[in-house]
């Protein structure tokens, strides 16, 4: 098991008050940290909210936004609302398996992906669409499935630098 | 006191009686499995379904009563919802005895299900024994859907667990096995017709049946049905 | 307005200053290039488009404002570019790739109109009333293009809760102030008392747009006549429906409005502290309302005393966390306390105990965003648009097997053949319509035969559907529709809380039966134990997700037996989609061995050489489809 540097979790807890209503709050700064929910920082998480470790394992294993074991580095969702299903979307989805090995939805064993699924993006108009870390590909086709995945083996898409920000 | 109708028959029961209370007050049988005196009410399992006004079937264990309801224990729709899911039940934990009991209580002749032979219904009493009258919270659930049950925090009991056994005590499923789970058939129905499926199976099963009188004087227990359904038994 | 002076909005004098800061925006004295930036416009790339922009904005040292806008709901042809002169229509360019940028804005300050997808001649403003034209009063046509009056796409539309997306630049007050916007906030504090704001909601008709349609006015009266407090009001925005994108073109197109809507009612229900909670799955909805509230705040909009009328109002944001159960009100109050989000059983409704156990009123984003209209205009004027008991409009998004697919916002009765063939252009690729399914998960899939159905909450009960929150996918003749209700319930096993039996084992057997039928293995008697656990789920579920899950199946049951029928006698799948129920093959006569689906099968199942035929190993094909996408000789089979 991976010990989490104490420091950083510390921290990190340190921005919220001891409130069960900030319960969700802390764990979504803990995965965004993280990229999962460490065990010892979800004990951490109970004696700061003095709120019982089975609760607190409960709601960290039911929302899906949170995972309990670490994510590959790229994390990539295909996307399987009703309007990507009626274009492909589970075709894309398997096409992705293929692609990165997997039988199903995980971690790729070398750690490189994570490949989800998520009921809707909201991009429903430009079906089917996927999303890889915060860059979403609508409107894809199976066969452009694997070129996608290859930018982010090489180490990511290149970005056009931005001259000045928009409108304040 | 609130004033309403169950069955036809106007009672009065206490401010804050929930359905259940209610009936089992004037004598009214109603099925539960989730649902234990001294716990708070969950309302998982859904047996104890009662139709309220005109269709609407709510949990009795709780649902308080209110002035005015029309309550129906035992009604056609009731009676439907109570064989459903027993059917389901008994497909979720062929191995249960209490399951199959309610089950031919309630008239559940054939099992249209593969079963699935889990050790939990979900029934939240484990959780909840140990949370309300042990004050532990050792255990809850965890997941959610089709993953959700009964967890020990990253499967290691918790510190919180004083070994007591409370949980063991009042689960439904493990209260008493039956040995049906790898015999023929999934449901036992075996006080309908006193010729359990697992003494086909086993030489050293046990059984715990308890046919009714009715049975026995009328239905298929009769001394005649008996004798040519063993016969029938035997032959197979 | 610069930077650094952040004025109060103390009085309705401030409160114009505001408007006339986003009137010099939103019209400027010279030309404008606008990007729509929601999220699917920048899924198509529209961030490379802006960021084009302004390149050539400088290399050419163009006088012209480049803005940022929401969605104008023509998704089908992101990313879109705007380009407005003072004096002349507003030019709209689709699909516009990078490259294209310089051609577009070549003759600028004349806009080119040879390229252009529609022109737009004004803009109306419910909030006023008022039209506001582009071209002085000039007619603006140009030949050859369009205008959005006259568009099929958007000629139908009425846009009330839509009305500033793709208009104004989200992120600025000023320009929602320059389009009415916090008027009717200031009318509702100063010249009308609570009462009289709530009796406009009532007289409005207006119906819970979240799905279930409750009457607004009477949730607003629960509310308002609860006992003990504080009260809360709760803006559900975790539009967990798939397909389904409204709220998210609110959010992120005109934050504002949903805001000075939740004010208003805080005001009428009293109400002093409003919740917004968003799925996490939106995060630019979450930027652009985390933003507008920074703003109300500063300018006095948010806060104590509220433009000095002594009312405080403060909102937060919660998001969501991946539960689609949490769009149930009484699921989102548990996941806002910190809980898992289970359903509670109802009485007692939110609007008696709710968040923390005190009053609570639980609307959706687009009800918020109607109200500041309807104090506006009035209830009586909402009233008289729409149909029966479905007053005002809707908002719905059109995708799927659609031509244009599109977010749209029509008068409630619009006939759901005039939606997909008027305004979505029809069916594409030459094929035909065979259901339109609304309602999300909770709905069910309406036949093509029943398209002259109008739009309204009682109507698509009657149909065996629901009007839910809007999302409307078309399905065309490759759709198997007992392959979406397997679809349907596998979401729905998923997202099921979990904790009521009937839910959660009910839509698992529901599932397993259907799964059957799918893989040619279903029974004859499987239709009637698949309608006997539907009744079950129904009627025994504690909570909406639950008795709402049978639906689709129910629906789709009720129309399409035969294709269920089809499956299980025949086991065959009339529109070619279960695996296991089709072969792909090559047929010999056609195939002239290009080649080009041999290296994008998945499985390594082709098997042949170069100019000659090849062949598909049926023990290797995983039936992905990608040879018949691709061959363009049409020389793949599906039987």
């Amino acid at each position: 098991m991976l010990h989490v540097e104490s420091a950083t979790a510390d921290e990190t807890l340190a921005q919220f008050d001891d409130r069960r209503a900030n319960l969700i709050p802390i764990l979504q700064e803990v995965q965004a940290t993280y990229s999962y929910l460490p065990e010892d920082v979800l004990r951490k998480v109970a004696r700061k909210l003095k709120v019982p470790l089975p609760q607190v394992f409960q709601v960290a294993t039911f929302y899906r936004c949170f995972s309990l074991k670490p994510r590959g580095k790229h994390v990539v969702q295909v996307c399987l609302g009703t309007a990507c299903h009626v274009r492909g979307g589970t075709r894309i989805l398997e096409r992705v398996e293929t692609e990165t090995g997997l039988t199903d939805v995980g971690t790729t064993p070398d750690l490189q992906f994570v490949v989800e699924t998520v009921r809707c993006l909201g991009c429903c108009g430009l079906a089917p669409v996927m999303k890889v870390d915060r860059d979403v590909f609508a409107s894809l086709e199976q066969t452009k499935v694997k070129g996608v995945l290859n930018r982010y083996r090489a180490g990511g898409l290149k970005r056009p630098a931005r001259k000045g920000g928009s409108r304040a | 006191m609130i004033r309403l109708t169950i069955n036809g028959t106007p009672v009065e029961v206490e401010r804050g009686s929930t359905l259940l209370d209610a009936a089992r007050l004037f004598g009214i049988p109603v099925p539960t499995l989730c649902h234990e005196d001294g716990l708070t009410p969950y309302g998982a399992c859904r047996l104890c379904v009662v139709e309220v006004g005109a269709g609407r079937l709510v949990t009795s264990c709780n649902t308080m009563a209110a002035e005015g309801m029309v309550v129906r224990t035992n009604s056609q729709r009731v009676e439907r919802a109570r064989r459903l899911l027993l059917e389901l039940y008994v497909a979720t934990s062929p191995q249960s005895k209490r399951i199959q009991d309610l089950a031919s209580a309630h008239g559940v002749r054939a099992c249209r299900y593969e079963a699935a032979h889990e050790d939990c219904i979900q029934c939240g009493l484990c959780v909840r024994i140990c949370n309300e009258q042990m004050m532990a919270g050792a255990i809850a659930f965890a997941g959610r859907g089709k993953s959700r049950h009964v967890a020990r925090p990253f499967d290691q009991t918790s510190e919180l667990c004083r070994q007591c056994g409370a949980c063991l005590y009042v689960c439904p499923v493990c209260e008493l096995r039956c040995q049906a789970g790898t015999a023929d058939t999934t449901l036992c129905n075996g006080c309908l017709n006193f010729a359990p499926a697992c003494f086909q199976s086993y030489d050293d099963a046990m059984c715990f049946l308890e046919p009714c009188h009715a049975c026995e004087l009328a239905g298929p227990f009769r001394a005649d049905a008996r004798t040519s359904r063993r016969a029938a038994s035997t032959a197979r | 307005m610069p930077d650094h002076i952040i004025p109060h909005i103390t009085d309705l004098e401030a409160l114009e200053r505001y408007a006339i800061h986003g009137r010099a925006s939103l019209y400027p004295e010279r030309a404008k290039i606008m990007v729509g930036m929601a999220t699917c416009g920048r899924a198509a790339g529209a961030e490379e488009v802006l960021e084009a922009v302004r390149e050539e904005v400088e290399d050419r040292h163009l006088d012209c404002a480049v803005a940022e806008t929401g969605c104008i709901g023509w998704c089908s042809q992101e990313p879109l570019l705007d380009v407005w002169v003072p004096g002349r229509p507003r030019v709209t360019y689709g699909r516009v790739k990078p490259k294209q940028v310089r051609d577009i804005l070549a003759a600028l300050p004349v806009p080119r109109t040879d390229l252009a997808l529609a022109l737009m001649t004004g803009d109306d403003n419910p909030v006023t009333g008022r039209y506001h034209s582009y071209c002085d009063g000039a007619d603006g046509h140009v030949d050859g293009v369009p205008t959005y009056a006259e568009l099929p796409l958007f000629r139908r539309q009425l846009r009330i809760v839509m009305r500033n997306c793709g208009i104004v630049d989200p992120a600025s007050l000023e320009e929602y102030a320059a389009r009415g916007g916090y008027r009717s906030l200031w009318r509702a504090l100063f010249s009308r008392t609570p009462l009289e704001v709530l009796q406009e909601v009532l007289t409005s008709g207006l119906r819970g747009r979240g799905g279930a349609g409750f009457p607004t006015g009477r949730k607003w009266q629960a509310v308002r006549d609860a006992s003990g407090g504080p009260k809360y009001l709760i803006c559900n925005a975790d539009e967990g429906d798939p397909g389904a994108y409204m709220d998210r073109g609110v959010l992120e197109g005109d934050p504002h409005s949903v805001i000075e809507g939740m004010i208003i009612g805080g005001y009428a229900m009293g109400a002093h502290e409003g919740v917004v909670y968003v799925r996490e799955e939106y995060p630019l909805a979450v930027a652009r309302m985390s933003e507008a509230i920074l703003q109300a705040e500063r300018a006095d909009l948010l806060g104590r005393d509220i433009l000095g009328s002594g009312f405080s109002f403060h909102v937060s944001i919660t998001k969501g966390a991946g539960a689609f159960v949490c769009g149930e009100e009484t699921a989102l109050i548990a996941s806002i306390e910190g809980r898992v989000g289970e359903p509670r059983p109802r009485p007692p409704y939110p609007a008696e105990k709710g968040l923390w156990g005190k009053p609570t009123c639980v609307n959706n984003v687009e009800t918020w965003a109607t109200v500041p209209v309807i104090v506006a205009r009035g209830g009586e004027w909402f009233s008289r648009i729409g149909v029966g008991q479905s007053k005002g409009t809707k908002v719905f998004s059109l995708v799927g097997n659609v031509a244009n697919t599109a977010l749209i916002e029509v008068p409630m009765g619009t006939t759901l053949g005039d939606i997909v063939n008027e305004i979505g252009g029809g069916i594409p690729a030459g094929r035909t319509c065979k259901a339109v399914q609304t309602g999300g998960p909770s709905g069910g899939c309406i036949p093509a035969a029943k398209l002259d159905l109008p739009v309204d909450y009682e109507s698509l009960v009657q149909a065996g559907s629901i009007m839910g929150s809007g999302g409307m996918i078309v399905m065309d003749d490759r759709t198997c529709m007992v392959d979406i209700a397997k679809y349907f319930l596998g979401f729905l096993e998923d997202e099921s809380c979990g904790k009521c039996f009937s839910c959660r084992v009910g839509t698992q057997r529901m599932k397993e039966v259907v799964t059957r039928i799918a893989e040619g293995k279903g029974r004859e008697d499987d239709l009637a134990l698949l309608e006997d656990l539907a009744w079950l789920v129904q009627q025994t579920s504690m909570c909406a997700l639950g008795q709402s899950a049978p639906n689709p199946v129910l629906s789709t049951l009720r129309y399409f037996r035969d294709e269920y029928l089809a499956h299980i006698r025949d086991h065959r799948c009339p529109a070619k989609v279960c695996k296991e129920l089709i072969t792909y093959a090559i047929d010999p006569v056609v195939c002239n061995g290009c080649g080009a689906c041999v290296p994008l099968c998945s499985g390594k199942a082709i098997l042949g050489e170069k100019k000659k035929v090849y062949r598909i190993e049926q023990a290797l094909c995983t039936k992905c489809g990608a040879c018949l996408e691709t061959c363009k000789f049409d020389a793949v089979l599906v039987n």
